[in-house]
């Protein structure tokens, strides 16, 4: 019995100290490693709670796509990050009195409630004790949610489109292989007979005509 | 020693506050503020995820997966949308952001 709570602590626990370092790192690249170590605990909670399909999400997904995302573009950026913690200290009595606020808010909500005895009536899915949780979780996602799961499909696709159209240039610099020019040349635009005079050459005027 | 649904949330709580300090204290670095909305919707999840387990209802879970998946379409469009910004500009100071001030 004393396990699970001693889980539970150790998970939270180092949950929100990482999630301290994360706002606290003075570089970026120890941030999103921070935020690695959070996720990971945070699913560790899952686990703990009985979400084990999305304890493995948030690993497959945070720290597998968005975690690596974060330290691909930082790597990718060439910022002095030095320069943009100025004003960190200047910025901290304030943050720390509109955190405090935010926390004993919530505190204060969490301390001083009891679940409505009704609530139970209220249920829309009951998780079923006979299956996993994978299993339960599909059965409501692909029947009851199916609009949601298609409706998230399609956020990620957007998303998917409007990243790869951002971020897609064309340097002028590169050459690109452009299969309708290449099958639009005919022998006219891309060959030229010319006499060659015996002794002469070539005419640079000839050659000019030729590259144009 | 037993934990309860408070317990979670306390966790949840601690969570947000942290995200909404970390938005504050990294007013310049746009990198960080990302990550720190990124925490508050590990929060939130972790709310969902306690309520659905301490009521004994999936929806929740279900819900959670639906904020997993647009925490990642918004973490990569706003990844997206740096690069861009720092390939016009060189900078990715939040301050400098002005080009539509006119």
């Amino acid at each position: 019995m004393i396990l699970p709570a001693l889980f539970f602590y150790l998970f939270a626990g180092v949950c929100v100290a990482s999630a301290v370092m994360v706002i606290v790192s003075r570089n970026p690249v120890h941030s999103v490693l921070y935020l690695i170590l959070a996720f990971v605990n945070a699913s560790g909670l899952f686990v703990l709670m009985g979400a084990e399909f999305l304890a493995m999400i948030l690993i497959v997904v945070y720290v597998g796509a968005v975690a690596v995302l974060f330290l691909f573009v930082i790597m990718m950026l060439d910022v002095d990050f030095l320069e943009l913690r100025e004003g960190f200290i200047e910025y901290l009595p304030v943050g720390l009195v509109i955190g405090g606020i935010f926390l004993f808010e919530l505190l204060l909500t969490v301390g001083f409630w009891v679940i409505n005895p009704g609530v139970a009536k209220t249920i829309t899915a009951a998780i079923p004790t006979n299956v996993s949780n994978t299993e339960a979780l599909g059965l409501v996602l692909y029947t009851k949610y199916i609009h949601y799961f298609q409706l998230s499909g399609m956020v990620l696709l957007v998303a998917m489109i409007g990243a790869i159209v951002l971020t897609l240039r064309h340097k002028a610099s590169v050459k690109r292989q452009d299969i309708n020019v290449q099958n639009a040349r005919t022998p006219e635009i891309a060959m030229a007979i010319r006499k060659v005079t015996p002794g002469q050459g070539l005419q640079d005027s000839d050659a000019a005509e030729w590259v144009k | 020693m037993t934990i309860g649904l408070g317990h979670y949330l306390a966790v949840g709580a601690i969570l947000f506050t942290l995200g909404i300090l970390g938005i504050f204290l990294n007013r310049k670095n746009i990198i960080v503020i990302l990550m720190s909305i990124e925490l508050i919707l590990l929060a939130v999840n972790v709310n969902l995820v306690a309520f659905s387990t301490f009521l004994g209802d999936i929806v929740g879970q279900v819900f959670a997966l639906l904020v997993l998946t647009v925490a990642a379409a918004e973490a990569a469009i706003g990844l997206a949308i740096l690069v861009v910004y720092f390939r016009n500009r060189g900078s990715i100071a939040v301050e400098d952001v002005n080009l539509m001030k006119g």
